[in-house]
């Protein structure tokens, strides 16, 4: 009999508290850097300090001679098993791609590359170590800004005689999805609205909290990598690919890993000089970087110059977008490299329908860390450019934000709907997830507050921002990524193993840091199934456990890896089928599968599926021709992407005297189709939004003009705490996917995707009366109240009680050498 | 290397250390309290936050040698015969942790904030965890656990399980 149990009738849909948790409250977490093996040896890198520099030689004689060390290795004891940090999606044919050695030879490429490795004892000695190590550099002139980078007048590379790494272009009346772009331009200039802009995605670290560590065991027949990787299995491939061993004597294992948005989708030089310096001496080593390690060598994200022209009717109806874009890739193209920016190729007209679009995208070196995906990858780029394109076309027409959204985005009842860019999105309601999240808003409200306060000349001014954003997710269709020539698949795979005693093993090729996929996955499976969710184990992030996978990034792992989830499910079932029917001694035609049990229609006989698998393990008996086992695995190729979308609304405060924002209200309705676990999905939605909204008001990656990154600790690259932020509103619109059973479409970038555009929106839209059109990322008080003295027009009045604190006469913590002249000399 | 006499979690420990060891290298790698963790260089993140005499530290800015003689609580001392405390219980139901790395630390700030203040508005909530940087949640479930355990600590025992 199957256990009895009092599970709600349908796991999928309920708040299951995560499976998780215990370990992660009570300290019992299994962090790499938690690891100690027997003789195991702590290394430290020692890292250039200049942006470009040759390296003319490395004195390695003191570290060598420091207590507790074993050896100091440079890039020539290793060169011939390092191997190289490859990129996966050459986006042209002729793309130029410089060799991107973990531990350089002969040059350096940017500030922080590895040039030495020091093993010790331990941890201290080696970093006591590293700072012997003399390293004779030579400096380069070094290329830092992009436009720069663009003339070619410095080469990141000189062997590549250009900085410039490749072209890429989607025009709809190319490939036949919409009119001309060039000549929809044309005509907007004779008789409609030309919006022209240039839009700056400043640079960003993904600042995941872990921070990277590695450690690589070489004895035994395997070698045995863990690491703080979102991608074992791509990370076990590149190892293969380009050190010389055998996939087969290569295990990677991801342990609990704590958060990647990206920054954990690489294959990094300290991975493989940790590999190389483990296999030279033939004894377990650790690599744990420090956080200032982690800022200036991690990939960054982002980074772009946008440029934007927009066409439209007088009437507000747009009829072509045309998008030139630069990116900065830093010093080496990583592994999706250049197809970050590409992905925001499809995401530009997001959910509208224009008549003709151009999407061109042009990537350049620089002497700067290297650029890879940050929670979002391309998208974001492209929603926050077309989200303010709508918002000043909004301004030209002279309407509100939203109608001017409405009067050109796809209707519910158009669906599936092929875009301008090509893309076949299969469901949507925009206007239900507009109308939701008005509601919740109190958005008429807010208006009229904001006319208020514009006419009473409030030096607090209120602006409301919109952002009705789309994002492809699910990545993705593997003959999708084959035509475009990226290295790999986009399939997942899972396996679930029915043992003996009741519980089910699910092994899933998706490797969670920090998504909840324990809890998720066991819900799928318990519905299906029909067991109880406690008796569901998922099993990840080990090569030699899930030994198929394509793992975590993308909002892919619920779309794509669920579906492989559901499929290898419904092959048990139909396994167990005819091991039911012998067992019942009925035709396998009259079972019914219901609740975990195989019934004979009309009789009141059955068998539960967890004594099929007992049955099957013993094998005593069971029918001819049939395999004594129910496991099943499966592999799933997503035939399209899912197209989640909602509607972001942002009031913000802005100080019109100081520049300084505080957000007031932050609302959002998104429609990620069927929902697993609200509660799970909430959390993904909360910490979407303020990495997006830090974009908008905090973040950015500085260089000085050496090539030193001077934002390089969390002391300067700042994070938003909790002070900074607020409790958001959100709530969703359901339309299912209709290109995977589950219905669902993905929720881990969707906050992120949408909030930048909605909170820049908000902070443009208070001081438009100004004259202000634009305040570039992030917009800290500084530029903000520099884009209201370039605007023009400061208002004098008194300010709404209760709003955003001003400096009251009389109150604490003023200056209290204001309106003296002692201060001057303070 | 200076010898010093340390309680953690309950347990006595006398090592010798080099002066100059922080205390969560103490905790971590001499004692093996592994449960908490290094997420910075600079003291802005707080993931490495211990009690001290009951009090919250940071332990990257505390120095072994000042913990000699004295009491250090950490993450994994804060349950007792296996029962969660309320705040990790209010965690795990709030759902105030994703990939959990920051928790440890958010969470003795988290006893300690209601130690000082048992009734915390939300902006005193937001204000007393300014110090502990969590990269996953956005905080709303953070200030949401700290918020359910500060109402419920009027009665008796603990709504979040």
């Amino acid at each position: 009999m199957t256990a009895v149990d009092d599970r709600p009738t349908a796991e999928i849909g309920t708040a299951r508290r995560r499976k998780e948790d215990r370990r992660l409250v009570t300290g019992r977490t299994r962090w790499t850097d938690n690891i100690q093996l027997p003789g195991m040896l702590h290394l430290a890198m020692v890292r250039s300090p200049f942006a470009h520099a040759t390296i003319n030689g490395v004195d390695t004689a003191a570290a060598k001679a420091a207590p507790g060390v074993i050896a100091v290795l440079t890039g020539s004891d290793i060169a011939d098993i390092q191997g190289v940090n490859i990129t996966a999606w050459p986006i042209s044919p002729d793309q130029k791609t410089p060799d991107h050695l973990p531990m350089p030879l002969e040059r350096v490429a940017h500030a922080g590359e590895i040039v030495a490795v020091v093993a010790a004892r331990t941890a201290a000695q080696a970093r006591d170590a590293a700072e012997l190590v003399d390293v004779d550099l030579e400096e380069l002139p070094a290329v830092l800004d992009l436009k720069r980078a663009a003339t070619d007048e410095v080469l990141a590379h000189p062997a590549l005689e250009t900085n410039k790494s490749a072209f890429w272009q989607l025009d709809s009346a190319a490939q036949g999805s919409g009119g001309d772009v060039d000549e929809a331009i044309a005509t907007a200039r004779e008789s409609g609205i030309v919006i022209e802009r240039e839009y700056r995605q400043q640079r960003l670290i993904p600042a995941f909290m872990e921070p990277r560590s590695t450690v690589v065991d070489p004895t035994g027949e395997q070698v045995v990598m863990w690491s703080a990787t979102q991608v074992p299995h791509v990370l076990r491939f590149c190892i293969a690919a380009t050190t010389g061993l055998p996939e087969s004597k290569i295990r990677v294992i991801a342990p609990d890993v704590g958060g990647g948005f990206g920054g954990k989708l690489q294959s990094t030089p300290e991975e493989f000089v940790t590999l190389a310096v483990a296999r030279t001496l033939g004894k377990p080593c650790k690599y744990t970087e420090t956080r200032s390690e982690t800022m200036v060598s991690a990939h960054h994200g982002r980074d772009q110059w946008q440029k934007l022209t927009l066409a439209a009717e007088k009437d507000g109806t747009v009829t072509a977008l045309k998008v030139d874009l630069m990116a900065d890739l830093g010093a080496y193209a990583a592994i999706v490299g250049g197809g970050v920016p590409v992905l925001g190729a499809w995401m530009f007209n997001s959910i509208y329908k224009f008549g003709a679009y151009q999407f061109n995208c042009t990537t350049y070196y620089t002497n700067k860390t290297w650029v890879d995906a940050y929670r979002g990858a391309g998208r974001p780029e492209a929603t926050y450019a077309i989200e303010r394109l709508m918002d000043e076309l909004a301004a030209e027409v002279g309407v509100d934000p939203l109608e001017i959204r409405e009067k050109n985005w796809i209707g519910h009842e158009e669906f599936p709907f092929t875009t301008v860019a090509g893309m076949t999105y299969d469901s949507g309601n925009y206007e239900a997830a507009t109308a939701r999240a008005k509601e919740l808003f109190g958005y008429d409200e807010l208006r009229a507050e904001q006319q208020r306060r514009r006419e009473s000349g409030d030096p607090v001014q209120l602006g409301i921002g919109v952002s009705t954003f789309t994002e492809m997710c699910g990545l993705a269709p593997s003959r999708v990524l084959g035509s475009l020539d990226y290295g790999a698949g986009g399939w997942e795979s899972a396996s679930i193993r029915m043992l003996a005693t009741g519980t089910v093993e699910v092994v899933t090729g998706a490797s969670a840091h920090g998504q909840g996929h324990e809890t998720a996955w066991s819900q799928i499976v318990a519905d299906r199934l029909g067991v109880p969710f406690e008796s569901v184990e998922v099993l990840h992030g080990d090569t030699q456990i899930a030994p198929k996978g394509m793992d975590t990034y993308g909002s892919r792992s619920l779309v794509v890896g669920g579906e492989a989830l559901v499929r290898a499910a419904d092959k048990v079932i139909e396994k167990a089928r005819p091991l039911a029917a012998h067992m019942l001694e009925a035709s396998v035609d009259d079972l019914e599968f219901t609740e975990g049990r195989f019934t004979v229609k009309g009789t009141d006989k059955g068998v539960g599926i967890t004594d099929v698998a007992l049955a099957a393990w013993t094998g005593h008996d069971y029918p001819e021709g049939v395999e004594p086992s129910i496991d099943a695995d499966a592999t799933y190729d997503p035939v399209n992407f899912s197209f989640p979308h909602g509607t972001h609304l942002c009031a913000m405060e802005v100080d019109t005297e100081t520049g300084a924002t505080r957000m007031r209200t932050y609302v959002c309705v998104d429609d990620i189709g069927t929902i697993i676990n609200p509660l799970i999905v909430e959390g993904q939605v909360h910490g979407g939004l303020v990495q997006g909204i830090a974009q908008a008001l905090w973040e950015g990656a500085e260089y000085d003009e050496q090539g030193t990154l001077v934002s390089g600790s969390f002391v300067d690259y700042t994070l938003p705490t909790s002070a900074d932020t607020i409790s958001f509103v959100t709530d969703h619109t359901t339309s299912p996917s209709t290109s995977n059973s589950l219905g669902t479409k993905g929720v881990g970038e969707a906050g992120t995707i949408a909030s930048t555009p909605a909170v820049v929106n908000a902070v443009v839209d208070a001081l438009r009366p100004m004259g202000v059109d634009d305040v570039e990322m992030p917009c800290t008080p500084e530029r903000v109240w520099k884009a209201i003295r370039s605007g023009g027009g400061t208002q004098h009045a008194d300010t709404t009680p209760a709003q955003q604190a001003h400096f009251d006469e009389g109150a604490p913590n003023q200056d209290p050498a204001a309106g003296t002249t002692d201060g001057v000399v303070q | 290397m200076t010898r010093i006499t340390v309680s953690v979690d309950g347990v006595p420990y006398t090592d010798e250390v080099e002066p100059r060891t922080l205390l969560v290298h103490y905790l971590r790698e001499v004692v093996g309290k592994v449960g908490t963790v290094v997420g910075c260089d600079t003291s802005n993140c707080g993931a490495c936050t211990v009690h001290l005499d009951g009090r919250s530290v940071k332990s990257c800015n505390v120095l072994a040698v000042q913990a000699d003689g004295h009491e250090v609580t950490t993450i994994e001392g804060l349950a007792v015969d296996g029962e969660l405390h309320p705040m990790q219980a209010a965690f795990h139901e709030n759902h105030a942790l994703q990939c959990g790395y920051c928790t440890p630390g958010m969470i003795m700030q988290a006893v300690d904030l209601l130690t000082e203040n048992p009734h915390p508005t939300e902006d005193e909530i937001r204000q007393g965890m300014e110090g502990n940087l969590c990269r996953c949640t956005g905080y709303h479930n953070i200030v949401k656990a700290v918020a359910a355990v500060a109402g419920s600590t009027s009665g008796e025992g603990s709504g979040a399980r």
